[in-house]
């Protein structure tokens, strides 16, 4: 909403479609910088091959369904079956000690609703690596906690907040939500001014927390 | 469950309550928690045999708020999460934007983007500091703390209008030029501030009853940090020299010379000492950054409208608590698809049940504050 406000300095238009809401004369102004930037237009996400991925895909055949590299980042894309032994193979073999992450991205209208996401780091090497794994709305992941504690919050964190149960998690319930609640915010079926107004009213003795 | 220890106690007791295991509530409302912390402590005397937290009291949503703002409407957003360093998380989100964009601020916002990071550095500690003390009683350094946080929040004040909520930094460089005499300014404050540590040095580093309260206290082992995902000086105190400045650096710390202090026992005591030799090594990086700050632009060539192709991006800084990471996906419209912080205050509360037990409740007062949380980031 705020980006249609006039521009004070010359913008830059590096994407066609805004620039109908950028007045002529700028047009002077945009093309030096157009020049700059046609340099660099795709960098996006490119099929990773590098020893790292080869050596995962060796070892787990189909259960790596893709490996990509996302601005230099590498990714694993996991099918959730084979997510435990995965997950000690790349903290014992790969040293990938730490557990920085763990989150879910809700994808509403894909077949496999949700992506885990685990942000992976080893001390030995110092290198990152992303896990991702897709899920369906049904289908239940195996905890990590055994394999990082770290998890233990992260996990309940995802469960409260995308509705995401995991198999064997040693105390599953919400943890910033109050445990009564109704429904998952994240999801992106929940809008933004939704909440449990049933819970609101009797809890907080209010109409709406809006 | 605790109603059942109880009744079982008494019953063998004779008596109304069980005098072997009790369970008390610390906070929400309790001035050590420094927050809305809540922790149940499940106490045999007055040593703890368990506990459990409580959080989530300041939640406001702010993932699901980033999914419903533009890329600049949410950056001030993220200052609002650890308040008392608003300028790390605003680094860290321009960082992972900029990232997400395939662009570079230029080198004289990287510069200028390290000295303000750095002193908030300094700032965060100071008040760490002062309230961490206060909480074991020493009520003196406090003050201090104060009276020196407040030269860094005058400089913010200075640069951008703002001293806590500073929303310093844009996406693609900084709104802001120096003014003139930041140079000058962080010069005398990093002249005056060497000694100043000191001062504290010798109110606490000797003295006994300091060492008494935090000697031993609180251990966590390497190991044990890295299983908990533990980050930041809590990490470096058990002896792991890591620090994202140093291993995958970022802004303008490739240009500087400074040590990672580490500790070895991972107590208390050592995380103190680990977090004063840091303001000293912040102090060092803002004197060597404002030696040569570059000529040039302030910002890159970035769009009004900020578009990010598909795609997502993760990335890290050191903060003051520890590691504060930013992954954001984008589906290529104005609006972030998905924006997820990594909290280091959230990951390192976790490790506070293994710090606590069998120590007494007031040493669970001092591990919380060496713990350096702030609930606005817990929460989010």
């Amino acid at each position: 909403m705020a980006d249609e406000s006039k521009a004070p300095q010359s913008p830059e238009s590096s994407q066609p479609d805004v620039a109908g809401s950028i007045p002529a004369p700028s047009a002077a102004s945009a093309a030096p910088s157009s020049t700059v930037k046609a340099a660099t237009p795709a960098p996006v996400q490119l099929p990773l091959d590098n020893e790292l991925s080869r050596r995962y895909r060796e070892r787990f055949g189909s259960a790596i369904l893709d490996a990509l590299e996302d601005r230099k980042q590498s990714i694993l894309i996991l099918d959730a079956k084979h997510l435990l032994e995965i997950a000690r193979y790349s903290r014992d073999e790969e040293k990938f000690e730490l557990l920085e992450d763990y989150t879910a991205v809700d994808w509403p209208r894909r077949e496999k609703r949700f992506d885990l996401v685990a942000q992976l780091y080893s001390f030995t090497h110092n290198t990152r690596l992303r896990l991702k794994i897709l899920l369906r709305a049904d289908q239940q992941p195996a905890t990590l906690v055994p394999i990082w504690p770290a998890a233990n919050w992260l996990e309940r964190e995802i469960f409260d907040l995308f509705g995401i149960s995991f198999r064997g998690h040693p105390n599953l319930k919400r943890i910033l939500l109050p445990d009564e609640w109704q429904g998952h915010p994240l999801r992106k079926d929940y809008d933004i001014l939704q909440q449990d107004t049933a819970w609101v009213r009797e809890n907080l003795g209010i109409e709406s927390g809006q | 469950m605790p109603d059942t220890v109880h009744e079982n106690a008494a019953q063998k007791s004779g008596t109304l309550l069980g005098a072997d295991e009790l369970v008390i509530n610390m906070g929400p409302q309790h001035p050590s928690t420094h927050g809305v912390l809540r922790v149940k402590l499940k106490l045999d005397g007055e040593r703890v045999i368990g506990s459990e937290c409580v959080i989530g009291y300041l939640h406001r949503g702010v993932e699901k708020i980033a999914e419903n703002r533009t890329y600049q409407q949410f950056a001030p957003y993220v200052d609002r999460m650890d308040y008392v360093a608003a300028v790390s998380n605003g680094l860290g989100y321009c960082e992972a934007v900029e990232k997400l964009l395939v662009v570079e601020a230029p080198p004289r916002a990287r510069v200028i983007r390290t000295i303000l990071t750095e002193l908030q550095r300094i700032a965060s500690h100071l008040l760490w500091l002062g309230t961490h003390a206060l909480d074991v009683g020493a009520l003196t350094p406090l003050f201090y703390c104060m009276r020196e946080r407040e030269e860094v929040l005058k400089i913010f004040e200075k640069y951008c209008g703002a001293r806590l909520t500073t929303h310093a930094f844009r996406i693609g460089g900084l709104q802001y030029e120096a003014y003139d005499t930041l140079e000058k300014d962080v010069e005398r404050f990093c002249g005056s501030f060497e000694g100043r540590i000191q001062q504290y040095s010798d109110l606490l580093t000797g003295n006994s009853i300091w060492i008494g309260r935090t000697r031993n206290v609180g251990i966590l082992n390497s190991t044990d940090c890295i299983a908990l995902g533990v980050s930041g000086p809590v990490l470096r105190a058990s002896g792991v020299k890591w620090d994202l400045r140093k291993a995958m650096p970022y802004a303008a710390y490739d240009q500087y010379k400074f040590e990672i202090p580490v500790g070895t026992r991972g107590d208390t005591y050592d995380r103190y000492m680990v977090r004063i030799e840091e303001m000293r090594q912040s102090r060092l990086i803002c004197l060597q950054a404002i030696e040569n700050i570059p000529a040039g632009p302030i910002m890159a060539r970035v769009g009004k409208v900020l578009k990010p192709p598909a795609g997502e991006v993760y990335h890290a800084i050191e903060g003051p608590k520890g590691v504060l990471g930013y992954y954001i996906v984008s589906d290529g419209s104005v609006m972030p698809y998905r924006v997820r912080i990594r909290p280091p205050s959230f990951i390192n509360l976790q490790a506070l049940d293994k710090m606590i037990r069998g120590h007494l409740v007031t040493d669970v007062v001092a591990i919380i504050g060496t713990l350096d949380i702030v609930l606005g980031e817990v929460d989010r």
